[in-house]
This record gives structure tokens, C-alpha cells and sequence, in this order.
């Protein structure tokens, strides 16, 4: 809905006005008072610590400005995006964000999509099924890398020792200090975590069919794979739009498992752009520096959903 | 009679039973991590039912860092947070789904944008200003941020709620002779109850489990919460993995219990916020 406030305001609020859900039915000058009162606190309090910092970031990113050396902050242009660029940390950190994305995505939605066909309809004990399997989001990525640490750890880790039991492998490997497993593994962390999501999102979707769309589609004759292609993945392409949409910003911007689990190591084999911008702000306290890395995961993002919205020819992503 | 097999259903079985076992173990085994005695930790064959059960790790935990004072550090802060922020956002969400006014989408959609752009670009500048402030190393100094992180996603989910209680409910009570503010209060809030503590309960997990603005802000021993404390743990050169995986359990026990109950609500909350169409 808010996305596509961009692209086309006139259809949409042509569709306001005939949208089922109760409309706002109060006259607004005898209340304009009141609705200022209401939305003040929150307005101002979320420009004052979230909009101010933002842009004093922005500019951050074209200024000197590192805590070891405050007493000289002034403009340098573009020399903190070149300073950036030119590290070969964050070409690896930029290869590394797209993997992450990609196969968190690929994983989380294909496993979550079958487990909603699999939860569409109502079985026994489906409620507190959801409830377990919902338990990863209460979690914090910070604690689930943790636990997927200790679980991938070389000495003591359950993983070697199931992978040992059945006898894929002969020693242990250390999955977090080489540079060849730890992405993998980080990112096997973060498919356990989202995988729940596209499971809640597309079960809504499913579960808003129509059953007679099936049953017709039964008398003509189409079996389940027919159904599948043919009713079910076309009725919810907004929903997976939508939600893959808001998982690939999600997933860039979500920095606390890796964090948790090598911070970035071994050697930087494991850095996204999130991490590595982290880095610079919590160790180095570069903060010019840092804040270029957050203006170009900005453009980045920015740049792909336009492209991608365009290209699934869509404008209905939900406001939220 | 030839009895036929459902495949359908078997594989549903089998794949539902896989998945269970993929979530739920991790947790089981950081759990099971905990009650292990020191020595039996890394022995081979790993132990997947503990010989022995102890509590020695969460008994250690205590004894070798000031793990009540994060606690309580993390519940005062969380709990304050939530309820401001769900009052905020109360009014917020009440306004803009009840009212049309110019400038209402532009409000919403800068809502929705502090969910989708990467915050650690404030991170730095919010350094600067909490040390203007003075609040650097001292527990408002999270309160009042916890407060304004959650206010846009709780004014969103505030506003669908509102949205599904019909408006009429509130004017039958106004030509009572209630005030607006004593409608909602008295007549709108009682009905949407439960959205309301679903909401609250959102708001609290988020912040109980807030690390990186925690970590920027306090570094000193008696205003830790429970993440900044486990975050110094990790950054010292072994990890001691009984104290740990204690502190996991229990820093994640509350979460789980608060996410069991408001679950239904938060998943509906999620779902119709996110894929109005």
C-alpha cells in the first residue's frame, strides 16, 4: 500500500475510497486540534532520534570524522567512499552480503512455502505446532548465534559430532575458523531463523484461497501439482512478492548473527556489509567511514527495489 | 480390500516432524549445554541425554558476574519501554487510523521506512547525542532509545487493530456524553485488550533482546543489561561455554513464555499489518 503510494496515487486512493474496512468518519477541522495532541509525541520524539541522527549519519559519510581525532572534523567529499571502496574487506564484505541474501532467501522461502502448504490444512494439535515452531522469533540473532556457535564449534560441537555418526566426514571440522565453511555455517544460522516468517506469511496467504477455486479446478479434471501452479503460487504472487521484498532489506540489514558467531572472521571471510560497518563503528570509530558503508547499503537497497518492484510489475507491498 | 497407502499424508507427517525436530533442537541442546557438569561438556561421545544433571552453570553464573543486576537492568528497561512506547503508540495509531487528514500517508510512510533502512547509520550520531545529553552509561539513556525504536512498527500494528473495531462503537458512547479520549479509554480499549498486550509483549521481546545500541551506550558494570553482558563474555578470548549457555536459557526462558502466549495475536498482527491488499 505504501510503496505504491510512490508509483500511482490515484488508483490508490480510488481504492480507499471503496475498501470494506471502516473509513475514517470524523470531520477533521473540528478535530485537528486533538489529532495534532495525539501524533505529536510520537512525531517528535521519532524525528529527534531516529530522522536527526539518520541525516547527521548522511553527512557523516562526507566528513572526517573519527573519534580518535574529533578535533578535526571537516568535509572531505567522496574520500571516505574511495577510502572504502578501494578495501579489499569490503569488496569480500559485498560478495559476501549477496551470498548471504541469496541463499538465506532461496532456503527460508522455499522450506517455509512447503511448510505452509503442509500447515494449510487443519490438523490436530496445528495450534501448538505453530507456537514451537514459531519459537526462533523470540529469539534474538545475537543468542541464536550463540547457539549455532557452540553447536558448529570444532571441540564439543554437535554438528561435527552428527556429521562424524554419520561417517560424511572423518575429523572434525572447524566450520567457524575456516574460511571455507564459515559462510555456509553462518548462514545455515540465519536460514533456521527466518524460515518461520515465510511460513506465517504465505500460511495467511494460502488460507485466503478460495476452496471453491480447487474444487473446481478438481472437476476439470487437474491434479495437485496442476493446482499448484496453476491456483495456489499465482492467487498469492502478491504476498510472495511483498514478503521476499521486505526479506532481501531485512536480511542485509541484519547483522547480529554473523556478529554473534564469528564477527566477521576468520580474516573477514565472513563480513557483510552490516558487519563490516559495525566494525568500523564499534572498533575503528570511524564514523566517516562507517556511515559511507551505510549510505552505499542504502543506495544498494534502494536501487533494487525499485528494479524489483518494477520488474514484478508490482505495487501493492503492505504498509509495514 | 487393498489398503491405500496416503502419501500425502505421510509426507506431511514426515516433513512436519523433520521441521519440528530442525527448530526445536538448538534450543534443546543449549538447554541440555546448561545442565551439563563442567567435565562432561566436551567428552566424546557427546552426551545427548546428560548423564548427569547439574546446575552448577547457573549457580556459576551468578557467582562470576552480577547476573541479577543485568536482569534486573534488562526488566526495568524493558518494561518501561514497552509501555511508553505502546501509549505512544496508542494515540499515534488511534489518530491515523481514524482520521484523514493531509499529510497522513506521508506520516505512515516515514513510519514504515525506519523499519526498512539500516539504523547503524544513526548509531554514531546517537552516540554524540546521548553524550550531550548525559545519559551515556545510564539506564535512560536506553529507555528513552528502546522507546523511540519501537514507536513506528507499534503504531503500525496499533493502527490495524484500531482499523478492525468499528467506528460506531466510540460514537455510541460520545452521545453518552463520554469525552473522546473517555471513549476510547472506557469503551475501545477493553475490546481490543489482548492486540494491545500482544503489542506490549512485542515491544518488550525487542527490547530485552536489543544488543548493538546497548553496546554503544553503556559499558559500565551496574547498568549492563543481560545482551551487553553476554556480549562482554564472548569478547574475551575463550568462551566459557557452561556460564554461557546458562545465561542463553535464561535470558531467552522469558521470551519464549511471553511469545507463547501472545503468539496468535502477534502472527495476526503481522500478517493483516503487512498484506493489507
Amino acid at each position: 500500500m505504501l510503496f505504491s503510494s510512490l508509483f500511482n496515487r490515484g488508483e490508490e486512493n480510488m481504492k480507499m475510497e471503496t475498501k470494506p474496512t471502516p473509513q475514517p468518519i470524523f470531520n477533521i477541522s473540528k478535530h485537528g486540534m486533538f489529532i495534532l495532541l495525539c501524533l505529536l509525541p510520537a512525531l517528535l520524539l521519532v524525528s529527534i532520534f531516529i530522522y536527526y541522527p539518520l541525516c547527521k549519519g548522511m553527512i557523516m559519510a562526507f566528513q572526517n570524522y573519527s573519534l580518535f581525532d574529533l578535533t578535526n572534523i571537516r568535509f572531505i567529499g567522496l574520500q571516505n567512499f574511495k577510502s572504502v571502496i578501494v578495501n579489499p574487506d569490503f569488496k569480500q564484505a559485498l560478495i559476501n552480503s549477496f551470498y548471504w541474501v541469496f541463499f538465506s532467501l532461496i532456503f527460508q522461502f522455499m522450506i517455509g512455502f512447503v511448510l505452509a502448504l503442509m500447515m494449510r490444512k487443519k490438523f490436530r494439535g496445528r495450534g501448538i505446532y505453530q507456537a514451537f515452531v514459531f519459537f526462533p522469533w523470540a529469539m534474538s540473532g545475537f543468542l541464536i548465534g550463540l547457539i549455532w556457535r557452540w553447536m558448529f564449534n570444532g571441540q564439543g560441537g554437535v554438528i561435527n559430532d552428527l556429521l562424524l555418526k554419520m561417517n560424511l566426514f572423518d575429523t572434525p571440522i572447524p566450520f567457524l575458523a575456516d574460511p571455507k565453511w564459515a559462510m555456509a555455517s553462518v548462514i545455515m544460522a540465519n536460514i533456521w531463523y527466518g524460515v518461520t516468517f515465510f511460513g506465517i506469511m504465505l500460511l495467511a496467504a494460502l488460507q485466503s484461497i478460495p476452496e471453491e477455486l480447487y474444487e473446481a479446478a478438481k472437476m476439470d479434471g487437474a491434479n495437485n501439482i496442476q493446482q499448484l501452479f496453476h491456483i495456489t503460487i499465482p492467487y498469492i504472487m502478491p504476498t510472495i512478492i511483498a514478503t521476499t521484498l521486505l526479506r532481501v532489506i531485512w536480511i542485509l540489514n541484519f547483522p547480529d548473527i554473523i556478529y554473534a558467531m564469528t564477527n566477521g572472521g576468520p580474516a573477514g571471510s565472513t563480513h557483510i556489509l552490516s558487519t563490516y560497518m559495525l566494525e568500523k563503528i564499534i572498533y575503528d570509530q570511524d564514523y566517516g567511514q562507517a556511515s559511507a558503508i551505510g549510505v552505499i547499503i542504502m543506495i544498494l537497497l534502494s536501487f533494487f527495489s525499485i528494479f524489483y518492484l518494477l520488474a514484478t510489475k508490482f505495487n501493492k507491498v503492505g504498509d509495514f | 480390500m487393498i489398503r491405500r497407502v496416503n502419501w500425502w499424508a505421510l509426507t506431511k507427517v514426515i516433513f512436519l516432524g523433520m521441521f519440528l525436530i530442525f527448530t526445536v533442537f538448538p534450543l534443546y541442546w543449549i538447554l541440555i549445554t546448561s545442565l551439563k557438569p563442567r567435565k562432561d561438556m566436551f567428552t566424546v561421545p557427546l552426551q545427548y541425554w546428560p548423564k548427569h544433571l547439574t546446575l552448577e552453570n547457573y549457580v556459576n553464573i551468578f557467582e562470576i558476574s552480577n547476573f541479577d543486576v543485568y536482569i534486573f537492568n534488562s526488566l526495568l528497561v524493558s518494561t518501561v519501554s514497552g509501555l511508553f512506547s505502546l501509549m505512544i503508540a496508542m494515540l499515534s495509531g488511534y489518530v491515523l487510523a481514524r482520521f484523514r487528514f493531509r499529510g497522513k500517508h506521508q506520516i505512515i510512510f516515514a513510519f514504515f521506512v525506519t523499519q526498512m533502512i539500516p539504523l547503524f547509520i544513526a548509531l554514531a550520531p546517537l552516540y554524540l547525542l546521548m553524550s550531550k545529553l548525559q545519559l551515556l552509561n545510564r539506564l535512560p539513556s536506553l529507555i528513552l532509545i528502546y522507546t523511540v525504536m519501537m514507536i513506528p512498527f507499534c503504531t503500525i500494528i496499533m493502527k490495524s487493530f484500531f482499523e478492525r473495531i468499528p467506528p460506531s462503537l466510540e460514537e455510541a458512547a460520545m452521545i453518552d456524553g463520554c469525552s473522546r479520549i473517555g471513549a476510547l479509554l472506557k469503551v475501545v480499549v477493553p475490546v481490543m485488550l489482548p492486540g494491545i498486550a500482544a503489542t506490549f509483549i512485542f515491544a518488550f521481546v525487542q527490547c530485552w533482546n536489543e544488543l548493538f545500541l546497548a553496546v554503544m551506550f553503556i559499558d559500565k558494570e551496574s547498568a549492563k543489561t543481560i545482551p551487553v553482558a553476554m556480549n562482554s563474555f564472548i569478547t574475551k578470548f575463550d568462551i566459557d561455554w557452561g556460564a554461557m549457555s546458562a545465561a542463553t536459557v535464561l535470558s531467552v526462558i522469558p521470551t519464549l513464555i511471553l511469545f507463547a502466549f501472545a503468539q496468535k495475536y502477534i502472527v495476526e498482527g503481522m500478517t493483516q499489518g503487512a498484506l493489507k491488499e
